[in-house]
C-alpha cells in the first residue's frame, strides 16, 4: 500500500485519541467520576479542572474519558456480535445460493431490517431492564443483517472464480471453502463495514444512553451526560456542548478511517486514482 | 409478471406473520401484570382479575395473539389501558403530527442535499467536492437529539423565534406548522447528509456511462448534459433511500418527538413502554413493521416494471 489516504490518517489519529482516553481511563483518571462534590460544582475551566466540572462537582474530562470506554465498549461488542453472527449467515447463503437455507436467511434478513430499530432497541431494555448489556444487545442483533449482507454479497462473486472451482474439484466441501477461500478474500470488505457499524453504533449508544436506556448511573455515558445537561443548557451550554463535540469528533474519525480504509483496500479505486 | 407479484405477495404475508409473532413474544416476556400494575398494591385480588378480564389478558396466550392480530385485520387495534380509548384512535391523532414531520424532514433534506449532491459531483475532486464532502461526514456524526437540543438553545432561549418544544394542534395551522419547523431541521441535517452523499456517488456514476459521453459529443455543454441525461438516471438510488428514510423518520422520530415534547407515533410508544400500556405498545409498532413492509413491497414491484430483468430473480 504506497498511497496511503489522508482520510484514513485523520481519521486514525482522531480515533485514536478516543481510544487512548479510554484505555487511559482503565488505569487512570484525573478525578473519581463516582464521588459528588457539590462545594466544586459548576465550575469553570481551570488548570485543576481542565474542562470544568457538572452540576454535581464531577470533573467533565474525567467523565467524558470513562464515558468513551462506556461508549466503545457496547460499539464495539455491538460489532462482534453482528460479525460473528452474520457473517457465517451470509457466507451459508452465499455457498448455497438460490437454496431454501439462502431464501431463509435472507428473508430473515429484510425482516430485521424492517423493524425500526430503536424502537425494538427502546422495547429490549424496557423487556429486560436497562443496562449496557441490553444496550449492546439491542445495537448487535440490527448489526447481524447488515454482515451477513454485506458477506453474501462478496462472497456469491468469489464463487463464480476459477480458484474456488479448483478448490471444490479438489474436493472440498462448501463449508470449508468458504473458511479457507472466500473469508480471506472477503476480509477487507469486512473490516470497512465493521468502522461504518462501530461508528453508527456509538450513535446509537449515546441515543439510547440518552432516554435513559443505557448504561445505569453512577457509570458516565456521553449520551446521558448530554441528558443531565439538558437542564443546564441554559445556564451552563458548556455542559451539553463538550459531550456533543466529542460523539461528533468520535464518529467523524471513524467515518473518515472507513472511508479511508475503503480506498486504501480497494484495488479497483485504487487503479482508477492513479 | 403476476406470478411475480403472487410470489413477493407471500413473502409480505409471511413476514407479516412472522413480525408479528416476534412483537408479540417481545410483548409477552415483559414482567409484571399489567392490571395489577395499572390498579396499584392496594387492589384486591377480584379487581384485579375482573380488569383482566375486561382487558382481554385472560386465555391463552394462543388466543390472545389471534384476538390480537384478528382484530387488527378488522382495524381493530385494542383499547389502550391508560387512556381507556380505541389504540386506533391515539394512531389517527398522533398520525397528524408524525406524518407532517416526517414529510416536512424528507422535504427539507431534499431540499438541501440534491443541489449539494450535484454540485459536489459536477466538481469532482476539486475544491467545492472536497468541501462538501467534508461537510457531509461530519452532518451524519452530528447525534440529532443534541442538535435539536442546540436548536432550541439557539433558537428558541436565546433568540425566543421559536416555543421550546409542544404542539399547539391544527386548530391554529399557522403555530403548528411553526413547532414542526425546528424538530423537522433537526430530522433533516443528517438525513440529508447522507442522501447528498448518495446523490454525488449515483451521479458520478452515471456520468461516467457512454451515454453522456454521446451527449457531449452531441455537442450539449456538461451542464445540459448533468440536467437532462444524468440527474434523471441518477435519481433510482436516490429515490431508493428516499424511501427508506421515509420510514425511518416515521419510527426515528422517538427521541426528536421526546426532545420537543411533539405527541407524535415515536412518543405514543415510549410513553406506552414507559406507563406499561402494552396494547399500545405492539399495535404501533406492529404498524410500524407493516409500513416499512408494505413500502419494500411496492418499490420491489415498482422496480420490476420498469426493469424486466428483476421478474425472474
Amino acid at each position: 500500500m504506497k498511497h496511503i489516504p489522508i482520510s484514513l490518517l485523520l481519521g486514525a489519529a482522531l480515533s485514536s485519541v478516543f481510544l487512548l482516553a479510554a484505555g487511559l481511563s482503565l488505569i487512570w483518571v484525573p478525578y473519581d467520576v463516582e464521588s459528588l462534590s457539590i462545594a466544586d460544582r459548576l465550575q469553570a475551566s481551570s488548570p485543576a479542572h481542565w474542562l470544568g466540572t457538572d452540576q454535581f462537582g464531577r470533573d467533565l474530562a474525567s467523565m467524558l474519558m470513562v464515558g468513551a470506554r462506556t461508549s466503545i465498549a457496547v460499539a464495539l461488542v455491538a460489532v462482534g456480535i453482528g460479525i460473528t453472527i452474520g457473517v457465517p449467515l451470509g457466507l451459508a447463503a452465499a455457498a448455497n445460493r438460490g437454496s431454501v437455507l439462502d431464501e431463509v436467511i435472507m428473508r430473515g434478513n429484510d425482516l430485521i431490517f424492517a423493524f425500526p430499530s430503536l424502537v425494538i432497541a427502546i422495547l429490549i431494555t424496557a423487556v429486560f431492564g436497562p443496562s449496557a448489556l441490553n444496550a449492546i444487545i439491542a445495537i448487535g442483533i440490527f448489526n447481524i443483517p447488515v454482515f451477513a449482507r454485506v458477506a453474501r454479497g462478496a462472497a456469491l462473486s468469489l464463487w463464480t472464480l476459477d480458484y474456488v472451482l479448483a478448490a471444490r474439484v479438489s474436493g472440498k466441501g462448501k463449508a470449508r471453502i468458504s473458511a479457507e477461500h472466500i473469508l480471506p478474500n472477503i476480509g477487507n470488505l469486512l473490516i470497512v463495514q465493521a468502522t461504518i457499524q462501530f461508528s453508527l453504533g456509538i450513535l446509537a449508544e449515546a441515543a439510547l444512553s440518552y432516554v435513559g436506556l443505557g448504561a445505569q448511573p453512577p457509570t458516565p455515558s456521553w449520551g446521558r451526560m448530554l441528558a443531565e445537561a439538558q437542564t443546564m443548557i441554559y445556564t451552563h451550554p458548556m455542559l451539553a456542548i463538550l459531550p456533543g463535540v466529542t460523539i461528533i469528533l468520535m464518529v467523524l474519525g471513524l467515518n473518515l478511517m472507513g472511508d479511508g480504509l475503503r480506498d486504501a483496500l480497494d484495488p479497483r479505486l485504487r487503479r482508477a486514482r492513479q | 409478471m403476476l406470478r411475480y407479484i403472487l410470489k413477493r405477495a407471500l413473502s409480505l404475508t409471511l413476514s407479516l406473520v412472522v413480525a408479528s409473532l416476534v412483537i408479540f413474544v417481545l410483548i409477552e416476556v415483559i414482567p409484571g401484570d399489567t392490571a395489577s400494575f395499572m390498579l396499584g398494591l392496594n387492589a384486591t385480588e377480584e379487581a384485579v382479575a375482573n380488569l383482566r378480564a375486561e382487558l382481554g389478558l385472560d386465555g391463552t396466550a394462543l388466543e390472545r395473539y389471534l384476538s390480537w392480530t384478528g382484530g387488527m385485520l378488522r382495524g381493530d387495534f385494542g383499547i389502550s389501558y391508560t387512556y381507556r380509548v380505541p389504540v386506533s384512535e391515539l394512531i389517527l391523532d398522533r398520525l397528524w403530527v408524525s406524518l407532517p414531520l416526517a414529510v416536512f424532514a424528507l422535504l427539507l433534506s431534499s431540499l438541501i442535499a440534491f443541489p449539494i449532491g450535484l454540485i459536489a459531483a459536477a466538481n469532482r475532486g476539486r475544491l467545492a467536492d472536497y468541501g462538501i464532502i467534508g461537510g457531509t461526514q461530519l452532518g451524519i456524526a452530528v447525534p440529532n437529539f443534541w442538535f435539536a437540543m442546540l436548536l432550541v438553545l439557539v433558537f428558541a432561549v436565546k433568540l425566543q423565534w421559536f416555543s421550546a418544544g409542544g404542539f399547539p394542534g391544527w386548530s391554529t395551522p399557522g403555530a403548528a406548522l411553526k413547532s414542526l419547523l425546528l424538530p423537522s431541521v433537526a430530522l433533516a441535517l443528517p438525513q440529508a447528509a447522507i442522501l447528498a452523499r448518495v446523490m454525488r456517488s449515483a451521479l458520478i456514476e452515471t456520468l461516467s456511462q457512454d451515454y453522456i459521453r454521446t451527449a457531449r459529443a452531441k455537442g450539449l455543454s456538461r451542464r445540459q448534459a448533468v440536467l437532462r441525461h444524468a440527474l434523471r438516471n441518477a435519481l433510482i438510488p436516490v429515490l431508493t433511500i428516499i424511501g427508506l428514510q421515509f420510514s425511518f423518520l416515521l419510527a426515528g422520530a422517538i427521541i426528536i418527538e421526546n426532545v420537543f415534547f411533539l405527541p407524535g407515533l415515536g412518543r405514543l410508544i415510549f410513553q406506552g413502554i414507559t406507563q406499561r400500556d402494552l396494547i399500545v405498545v405492539e399495535s404501533v409498532t406492529m404498524l410500524l413493521v407493516f409500513a416499512v413492509i408494505l413500502v419494500t413491497f411496492l418499490v420491489d414491484i415498482a422496480y420490476a416494471v420498469v426493469d424486466p430483468r428483476l421478474r425472474r430473480r
